[in-house]
């Protein structure tokens, strides 16, 4: 045996890319003069709340697109399926919601949004066999039968529960707000910063720590790779097209719960934020889904404070600014 | 002797383009074969078709025994085909050691199988750790055969290896192959190189436009000069 080779000089440094990681703290101090002290908090609060529960909707898109070059725009339709599924546990327990007690509350609360999750995930086996299997390859197809799928649905909320909105209110122990200094901040956003985080998280110690994660990175950037290698990605998708519509139902429900109501057309109204965020991360970057929906609702929450008309446009520009500053995202998928 | 993989009027088309044109060919077992012809004779779609990366319209494809044809990819590959792409299809995003470790399907990496990795490639052992993008084309190359060595295969298909890559890394590669050689792998290569394909290789085919032209001991086509100019369309002098 010889040992030919040089061992090769060192590596080029990877450069650390902070920059885009650094964009929301940046937004949120530049936000800060313009504001006082407390009402900077409130907004930064409500905005990283708002951000954890688009980036829990948006991270099973972007893993869905990256992995299989699929354009889900059906993805909605399990937000707005998961607030609908937990209304039905929610409802029958109104008491336990009603109650002065977190325990009770959460008597509640966690099976509701275990069954809107298994659930959604159960459908999104379905609808990936029915709608999405005999389409793979076709952007054109997908988009139109993913779009129609979720017209499908809207239409099933109606029939089923009525057009009328359904009152969802939060469980009595997540009312109200802490009151920091002068600042107040509520319950329930701190909640689903501190839910958006551990899905956050979790996501990411599974990507990078298990074989599965490995499996997925892998596949997003060369699918083709990893079927020689001898895995079936196609099992892997269906996993992961699984995870992310429950993701999207856990969203739909800490949503409805954070709007306090539940409507047949919440899941479509979600989508352009949704999407945005996909585009901005980088399509099938976590990573970049995170940060990407950060920004969007900080962005999204400063404005509406201090230029309301510029909050209807301020998810656009945003998107216009990143793809002219980084055209394939924040965090781009390498070969994608 | 029944060879190990035996393709028989393989007709290949990709999209409305016709690329393989009833392809004919065979490796035998613990044989190095080398797949020779000019660009776009068809070589890499060969190979992609084997895998089932790309679906043979017609035609018969035969390995241990067992028709593949229409068997998807991963069902292929577990059969025990190891396979280097011509781009590599190294993870970039991933570190080396994660590449290898995906590289191990069914069982963690072996440590001895490693080091004798690590005695060719010594750079893989280097930046273990370090994120596969990083690396040069020379060192991707390597990690990209060391995924296909990772655990033992009965075939391994290796596409253009040598490809622009520095003369001390081409040697670190025939090293490595020969070594495999000398361990009676089975081989199909293709290979641009004659000088590398006249080292390595036990038997030849040769494609043209789709079709294999030419089938032989590689001995019998290094040392025929009009066979090459008649297949090959070279010159041994160009190439010294």
């Amino acid at each position: 045996m010889s040992a030919a080779t040089d061992v090769g000089a060192a590596l080029p440094q990877q450069k650390t890319d902070i920059l885009p990681a650094m964009l929301p703290a940046l937004v949120a101090l530049a936000a800060l003069p313009f504001v006082s002290f407390s009402t900077w908090i409130t907004l930064t609060v409500a905005g990283l709340a708002m951000g954890m529960m688009i980036f829990i909707m948006a991270s099973g898109l972007t893993l869905v697109f990256g992995l299989m070059d699929v354009l889900n725009f059906g993805h909605g339709a399990f937000i707005a399926v998961g607030a609908y599924l937990a209304t039905l546990v929610l409802a029958p327990m109104a008491g336990y919601m009603q109650a002065d007690s977190l325990a009770a509350n959460l008597t509640a609360l966690v099976p509701a949004v275990i069954f809107a999750a298994a659930v959604t995930g159960a459908l999104g086996l379905a609808f990936e066999r029915v709608l999405i299997r005999p389409v793979y390859g076709q952007h054109l197809k997908q988009i139109l039968i993913t779009m129609g799928g979720m017209i499908v649905a809207e239409q099933l909320l109606y029939a089923f529960w009525g057009p009328q909105q359904i009152p969802l209110p939060l469980p009595t122990s997540l009312r109200g707000a802490f009151i920091i200094g002068d600042a107040a901040v509520e319950k329930y956003r701190l909640l689903a910063v501190v839910v958006g985080l551990a899905v956050f998280l979790t996501m990411t110690l599974v990507l990078n720590r298990t074989k599965i994660g490995l499996l997925i990175r892998a596949g997003v950037e060369n699918g083709e790779m990893v079927e020689a290698l001898g895995y079936r990605v196609r099992r892997l998708f269906v996993g992961v097209f699984m995870a992310g519509s429950a993701l999207a139902g856990l969203g739909g429900v800490m949503w409805a719960l954070y709007r306090e109501q539940v409507n047949a057309t919440m899941g479509a109204e979600l989508m352009v934020l949704v999407f945005i965020v996909v585009i901005i991360g980088g399509l099938g970057s976590v990573g970049g889904c995170f940060i990407g929906a950060l920004l969007v609702a900080l962005l999204a929450n400063y404005a509406g404070f201090l230029a309301p008309k510029l909050a209807l446009v301020s998810d656009i520009l945003l998107m216009v600014a990143v793809l002219l500053w980084r055209p394939r995202g924040l965090y781009p998928v390498a070969t994608r | 002797m029944n060879p190990l993989l035996q393709l028989s009027g393989v007709e290949t088309h990709i999209g409305r383009y016709h690329i393989l044109h009833g392809v004919d060919l065979s490796v035998a077992e613990g044989r190095v074969t080398m797949l020779l012809g000019r660009n776009g004779a068809g070589k890499t779609t060969t190979l992609r078709t084997i895998m089932g990366l790309w679906r043979a319209s017609s035609g018969e494809i035969r390995f241990a025994g067992q028709h593949v044809e229409a068997m998807t990819t991963p069902d292929i590959a577990r059969l025990g085909l190891g396979y280097v792409p011509e781009n590599m299809g190294v993870f970039s995003d991933l570190s080396v050691k994660e590449n290898l470790v995906l590289a191990a399907r069914d069982a963690p990496l072996d440590e001895a199988r490693l080091e004798w990795i690590f005695g060719f490639f010594p750079a893989l052992k280097k930046f273990w750790l370090s994120r596969a993008g990083n690396l040069s084309g020379g060192q991707k190359q390597m990690l990209s055969i060391a995924r296909a060595l990772a655990e033992p295969r009965k075939l391994l298909l290796i596409d253009e290896p040598t490809k622009g890559l520095a003369p001390a890394i081409v040697a670190a590669l025939i090293a490595c192959l020969a070594d495999l050689k000398a361990r009676g792998a089975s081989i199909l290569l293709v290979e641009q190189n004659f000088l590398v394909a006249r080292q390595i290789g036990d038997d030849v085919v040769v494609m043209d436009n789709g079709r294999a032209v030419h089938w032989g001991a590689m001995a019998e086509l290094a040392a025929d000069e009009s066979l090459q100019h008649k297949f090959l369309g070279l010159s041994l002098d160009s190439h010294q």
